[in-house]
């Protein structure tokens, strides 16, 4: 029935929360530092002669794998820690509310720090005339992976009161997500298995987890239902997860 | 009217509370007494669907709150123990915060926040972050959180604890002024304080009640001679078996 206005009250407040502590401005301000520092300085942009945003969006993944736990940590850790989760779910919302809520505050602010990077996308523009399609897809594919990585960041807040723990088991989680389906990885599963002709189904399975093809296929400009698919389901999953845990531990 | 029916709560093997029931009517102030880990806190948590019972239930206003929660919810007004409180917050925009959660919108949601902000003499901190509040500030922005919807069903874990006795005068004089349109539940270790406010008394220990009347009731008891103090330590200190005053 409230459903709309709940969570976009928690998503106000979520948001702000941001801005109102250092986080927010730390956050950015690293953010962008990494990405440029990543891009033109190890990726050596200027080098490569290529008017194209591809050498930006490589380091995303991993950036991210830093930062958005970190972004994430705070979301429940916080309230379990600070007992206001006990004023939070004793209002008149849902715990779908509340989740969701925090989860699309925190999106959108991984996304304007995604959005602050235009001035990279700028000078692809000045120096030559990149793809545009391509450059609005490649961001669009990162817009999706920092959803994911912040499903993950949620679930992991969501289990305890400690942020520490919930940003080192998120970053583990991403990290596993992100090298199942690398190359070096994967060959090395095969080489494993390769006696195996039984297990090879292990190997594509583990591979399969991984968001690398999908991250990848929409960097080239294809969006397909099947990486949008895989991105949907994977941040249901971590939702759905997220909801049990709470569910079960709120007062732990 | 707030109706507490067979709660039980057990965590693992512990059995926090142990088959807790009693109604509590408009305009009674009902004291929480008990030792440290009687399940006091954990009674009221389940009252105000924190935490799910075991077994048992609660009755808000003719609204169950397992069975409809948000219903049950909409009708209570709660401090948590401590009155946690988003720290980040200035006092204004955590109430109006609530306000909107509480479903005000628009001109009521600012009317609103002001409001409880007036009543719980939070003039001075309006525009304060939480975080630089004295405890006692703390203590009344969570309790002007609880009063903001002028619910009928008022639950306070401690409410006075940790307050100096100007805060505590405070408090008390809020509570009696509210009473007498309300459900009040206070769970409290101050003795005096339930003599000063309560019309009813709960003694609970190891999760059980082991007494409930007016505080005159208990302190008329043969056991107690003449002092509430001294009915709260036979009955939750000594192996009493459960007995109900009248």
């Amino acid at each position: 029935m409230n459903f709309i206005p709940n969570t976009k009250a928690i998503f106000k407040r979520e948001l702000k929360a941001y801005f109102e502590s250092p986080v927010a401005y730390v956050f950015l301000v690293v953010f962008l530092m990494l990405t440029a520092f990543l891009t033109f300085a190890v990726g050596r942009f200027y080098e490569s002669g290529q008017a194209d945003l591809r050498g930006f969006f490589l380091w995303h993944p991993w950036v991210y794998m830093i930062l958005v736990p970190a972004a994430a940590m705070r979301l429940w850790a916080e309230e379990r820690r600070s007992g206001t989760i006990e004023l939070l779910l004793t209002l008149p919302v849902t715990l779908s509310e509340t989740i969701l809520g925090k989860f699309l505050a925190a999106w959108a602010f991984l996304t304007l720090a995604l959005i602050l990077t235009f001035p990279v996308l700028l000078t692809t523009l000045y120096l030559g005339s990149p793809d545009i399609g391509v450059a609005l897809a490649g961001y669009f594919g990162s817009f999706l992976l920092a959803g994911m990585y912040l499903s993950v960041g949620l679930l992991t807040s969501a289990m305890t009161r400690n942020q520490v723990i919930s940003f080192v088991i998120s970053v583990v989680i991403c990290l596993f997500l992100l090298l199942a389906g690398w190359p070096p990885v994967t060959d090395l599963l095969i080489r494993a298995t390769q006696d195996h002709a039984s297990l090879n189904w292990l190997v594509t399975g583990v591979a399969s987890l991984s968001f690398m093809p999908h991250y990848e296929s929409i960097q080239r400009g294809v969006i397909a239902l099947r990486d949008l698919a895989y991105y949907a389901s994977v941040i249901f999953f971590m939702l759905f997860a997220t909801h049990l845990v709470l569910e079960n531990r709120k007062a732990a | 009217m707030l109706e507490v029916k067979e709660l039980h709560k057990q965590f693992g093997s512990i059995h926090a509370v142990n088959g807790v029931s009693f109604k509590v009517e408009q305009g009674e102030v009902l004291g929480f007494l008990g030792p440290n880990g009687a399940g006091k806190s954990t009674t009221m948590r389940m009252i105000t669907g924190f935490l799910p019972p075991t077994s048992g239930t609660v009755v808000v206003n003719g609204h169950d709150v397992i069975a409809a929660p948000i219903a049950a919810k909409n009708q209570i007004g709660y401090l948590p123990e401590n009155a946690p409180v988003y720290s980040d917050m200035t006092v204004v925009n955590f109430l109006r915060f609530i306000a909107e959660i509480r479903g005000f919108s628009g001109a009521a949601r600012l009317r609103c926040a002001d409001a409880a902000i007036e009543k719980a003499h939070l003039e001075k901190v309006r525009n304060q972050s939480i975080s630089t509040l004295s405890k006692g500030y703390r203590q009344r922005t969570c309790f002007a959180q609880a009063i903001l919807h002028d619910p009928p069903i008022l639950i306070m874990d401690e409410p006075t604890d940790g307050l100096d006795p100007n805060q505590k005068h405070v408090v008390r004089t809020m509570i009696r002024e509210m009473a007498p349109r309300k459900v009040i539940i206070i769970s409290t270790h101050i003795l005096e304080e339930v003599e000063a406010i309560c019309s009813r008394a709960i003694i609970i220990a190891n999760g059980r009640i082991v007494a409930n009347g007016t505080p005159a009731e208990l302190k008329t008891r043969t056991d107690s001679r003449g002092t509430l103090e001294e009915v709260f330590r036979t009955l939750t200190l000594g192996d009493e078996p459960l007995r109900k005053v009248n």
